[in-house]
């Protein structure tokens, strides 16, 4: 197993191991201080597992986990330092706040827990609630907040116990779309200007470009992909990262013209200069660069394959159509999208089931090489 | 229920009673003839109580010393139960919500026995526990003179056999309603077990506190069987409201049925008076 | 509503009715309904196989039970053809009601024994022995006959007894000495016969100041008067005579 050291100094050092039935969770990482990873990956990939691990409530079977030079987990020494006494706050997706306390209560919790004095940590609480814009609600009850208010006192709350790492676990999923764009911008601030060490789990690629300063992605409980944000999303080179940037992808190997597919066909775009012919490699580029026609096109476009319309989904004032693999046509082309205007559906009276052919100009193509090999 | 769910995904404060302009489903016509028959059951024989009843000689039948002595004995018996029940049953019900332990199953069918026993079995039970030939109860008796069968402990270990299992079955559903989730948030915000104990489980087990202190309460007020057996039966030390009702219908049929009626009124107060605010729960 | 409710009592008296017609109606053969203290349960045992021999086209039914409960089922309605009680005030009150065919006759007698533990570890003697330090004695509850023969005797002897618990019948009384929870008690000469050595009654001259009449009478409205008639006669005659006194009774 290798470790990440990232070139700073090393806040977080973690190497976990652990299986459940029917799935199996090995990861390594490292985080410097004042450093936001965003963790990406699909249902079940290990993204909460993880967070539970790092934050002492699942043990893992193999590992190590080191926090500012403490151990915190040592499988082979039989260390495991129990939640309380980590220095990590996890906050969950839903804010948990404790129903029988206000919001006051609910911050005041930590500095109370440690002992401060009651006083005290209602000071600590209410600087903290006017952090988060939350003051004027420090009586109310959880129960009388709404989502985006209660998840915002729940940050206030994971503050006030003054973690050396926050975990952050999709924190942004279970609010509606006009509360989630506040609370971003509050974890920005508070994430970013408060230099705090953070592990954000999340599905949108907006929360990694807003907070983090790297990203991981995680599949089947692996690291298919890590690095910094702006390139993880913008050269995708796992399906999945691709899907969560909006990309489309197909995978084969680089060959002087562009990426060989499994079928011999050559898929062409621009060539990233570090690409070496014959390693596994991507061609990747945005649903909305490719178009649709009943008869195979002629002319610049150089990629263009046939495929069955699976479904039609409108987003918008544009149409994503999902393709399916054709009959004669290339299987790779199952689950790739086009992004066209609604008058060009009715124009071409596209329906499901029709096969029509895909062409994507190769101006809009990027390839580079595929995740996991490097 | 609504104050233990988490409910950040309500907007509003969801505690709004439904007006009366609101459409709601109607309910199948047919559903109301076994519904009112199902009432009838429990209503009209309380009806026939109350219908046979010596209403002029009621307030001399139920204040009669002996009535007093046992509504004061039934009363005092049964609220020692009931803390004993929050005390020990509690904790047992926090263990079984939380705990991590082998056996945990097996180990709730055992405390949900008393529900499904007759009660004489559980007299006879802890008869053969502590009585003064019992498994303990020989011990008790030669080592430390304590003799339990036939003493006012008798009663109060009796009641709280059979009421016990209500408290808990109440408190671990509220504990298994609210989750896990808010102690391990607890935990990983620096509060150490007992803290998470005081400051978070026990507060959650509130909601289910009122209906488990109503029921295990009520239980109490109404043992005869587990009493009869473990306990016997006389006036002042062990002869509780239900006793003496038993034991009036051999001589005064009009005496049995007056304190019967009390016994349903006592009963009735305290179901009205503390189970609202059980049901509005920790808000 | 009350409409509903009608209805609903209605519904339940008929399906209550209907689980109560079973046998009985079948193949010709009468049942005969005899309602008796449940100290009478091993002498009316033998009485009623008696009876089915020389009446084979009879079933009797014995239906045994405490005296009051078993008079307060003829009361309020319970099929009955004859009934035997173990004192003449529970007979009384069916004689009150009107149900009650002619005067009641009495045809045994009891009487209180003191009962122990077979080894009687505490050497009990004498009614006066009960009332000594450290014994736990069980009495039935003066409510009650037999606690009421209780205090009669206590009365006649000048002795106090301080009972641990008064209990609500005779068989609860024998149970907690049987579960050695008691040292002695208070019981008919019959119950401990009937437990054939388990526990030892001590006889005490006093107990003959409280003799407990059994009355047995033929329940008015009877659908087999006669049949009921016959009953008492046996239990009255030689053959009950010679069952009652095997049992520890007197008869008159």
């Amino acid at each position: 197993m290798s470790t990440v050291v990232p070139a700073r100094a090393t806040a977080l050092a973690a190497e976990i191991e652990l299986a459940r039935a029917g799935f199996a969770l090995s990861v390594a990482l490292g985080l410097a201080p004042g450093e936001v990873l965003a963790v990406l990956g699909p249902n079940g990939s290990g993204k909460s597992t993880l967070l539970a691990a790092l934050a002492g409530l699942l043990r893992p079977d193999r590992g190590r986990v080191t926090l500012g030079g403490r151990i915190l987990t040592d499988v082979t020494a039989g260390r495991h330092v129990p939640p309380h006494r980590r220095g990590i706050v996890l906050l969950p997706q839903r804010p948990l706040l404790f129903p029988h306390l206000s919001a006051l209560g609910n911050v005041a919790f930590p500095p109370r827990s440690r002992g401060v004095h009651r006083r005290t940590a209602r000071v600590v609480a209410e600087q903290l609630l006017s952090e988060v814009d939350c003051l004027e609600l420090a009586a109310r009850k959880p129960a009388q907040l709404s989502g985006g208010q209660a998840q915002r006192v729940a940050v206030a709350r994971a503050l006030a116990a003054d973690p050396e790492l926050l975990l952050l676990d999709e924190p942004m999923a279970a609010l509606d779309v006009d509360a989630a764009p506040t609370l971003r911008a509050l974890l920005r601030r508070v994430l970013r200007g408060g230099g705090r060490t953070a592990v954000v789990v999340t599905h949108d690629p907006l929360d990694a470009l807003v907070l983090a300063d790297r990203v991981l992605v995680l599949s089947s409980g692996a690291i298919v992909e890590q690095g910094p944000t702006r390139s993880v999303l913008g050269r995708p080179r796992s399906a999945f990262a691709a899907r969560i940037a909006g990309l489309e992808l197909v995978s084969g190997t680089a060959c002087p013209d562009g990426v060989r597919t499994p079928e011999g066909a050559v898929f062409a775009g621009h060539r990233d200069p570090t690409l070496l012919a014959g390693e596994p490699a991507v061609a990747v580029f945005p649903a909305r660069a490719v178009s649709v026609h009943w008869e195979r096109p002629t002319g610049s476009p150089r990629n263009i394959f046939p495929v069955t319309i699976a479904t039609l989904e409108p987003r918008g004032d544009v149409v994503r159509v999902r393709a399916g693999a054709a009959t004669g046509g290339p299987a790779w082309a199952d689950g790739l999208h086009a992004e066209i205007t609604a008058a060009a559906v009715a124009d071409l009276e596209l329906v499901p089931g029709a096969r029509v052919w895909f062409a994507v100009k190769a101006a809009e193509v990027a390839l580079h090489p595929a995740a996991g090999q490097s | 229920m609504t104050a233990t769910s988490p409910g950040p995904l309500r907007r509003d404060t969801g505690d709004r009673r439904e007006d009366t302009h609101t459409a709601r489903t109607a309910l199948p016509t047919l559903l109301w003839i076994p519904a009112v028959g199902g009432f009838a059951l429990i209503a009209l024989p309380v009806f026939g109580l109350a219908w046979k009843a010596d209403w002029i000689r009621l307030p001399e039948l139920v204040t009669r010393p002996a009535a007093l002595q046992a509504l004061e004995l039934s009363l005092r018996t049964a609220f020692v139960s009931t803390v004993l029940c929050v005390v020990l049953g509690g904790p047992l019900a926090v263990v079984l919500a939380r705990g991590h332990l082998p056996g945990l199953r097996a180990l709730r069918a055992v405390v949900l026995l008393p529900l499904v026993l007759p009660p004489v079995v559980g007299g006879l039970a802890l008869l053969y526990l502590l009585g003064r030939a019992g498994l303990v109860g020989q011990y008790l008796e030669t080592w430390f003179k304590i003799r339990i069968p036939f003493s006012t402990a008798a009663v109060v270990l009796a009641q709280t056999f059979v009421a016990m299992p209500f408290l808990v079955v109440s408190l671990e559903g509220a504990l298994r309603m609210a989750g896990e989730r808010y102690e391990e948030v607890a935990a990983t915000l620096g509060a150490r077990p007992w803290t998470v104990f005081w400051r978070v489980t026990v507060p959650l087990l509130f909601p289910g506190l009122g209906s488990g202190v109503v029921l295990a309460f009520a239980r109490a007020m109404g043992e005869f069987g587990a009493t009869i057996a473990f306990a016997g039966s006389l006036a002042g030390t062990t002869r509780t409201l239900p006793l003496e009702i038993y034991l009036q219908r051999e001589s005064d049929v009009d005496a049995a049925v007056a304190l019967s009626l009390l016994l349903v009124a006592v009963a009735a107060l305290v179901v009205v008076l503390v189970r609202p605010r059980s049901a509005e729960g920790v808000r | 509503m009350r409409l509903a409710a009608a209805f609903a009592t209605l519904a339940l008296v008929a399906t209550l009715s209907a689980c109560g017609t079973g046998p009985g109606g079948e193949s010709g053969r009468r049942t005969l309904t005899v309602l008796a203290a449940a100290s009478l349960t091993e002498t009316f045992g033998q009485l009623e196989k008696r009876f089915e021999a020389a009446h084979p086209d009879v079933d009797v039914r014995l239906a045994l039970g405490g005296s009051s409960d078993l008079a307060q089922q003829i009361v309020h309605g319970a099929p009955a053809d004859v009934f035997a009680a173990a004192n003449p005030d529970t007979m009384g009150s069916v004689v009150r009601a009107g149900l009650a065919d002619g005067a009641p006759r009495t045809f045994a007698r009891n009487e209180l024994s003191i009962a122990v533990p077979p080894d009687n570890p505490r050497k009990i003697g004498s009614l006066a022995d009960l009332a000594r330090d450290g014994v736990v004695v069980v009495l039935c509850a003066p409510q009650v006959p037999c606690g009421a023969a209780s205090t009669k005797v206590q009365r006649e002897a000048g002795v106090r007894i301080s009972p641990a618990s008064e209990e609500q019948d005779v068989k609860s009384v024998l149970g907690k000495i049987l579960a050695g929870e008691a040292d002695a008690g208070l019981v008919y000469v019959t119950d401990v016969n009937a437990q054939q050595g388990k526990v030892r009654g001590i006889p005490f001259p006093e107990a003959a100041s409280a003799r407990n009449d059994y009355p047995i009478a033929v329940v008015r409205g009877s659908e087999r008067a006669d049949l009921a008639r016959q009953f008492v006669e046996l239990v009255r005659g030689e053959a009950g005579r010679d069952a009652l006194t095997r049992a520890g009774f007197e008869v008159p």
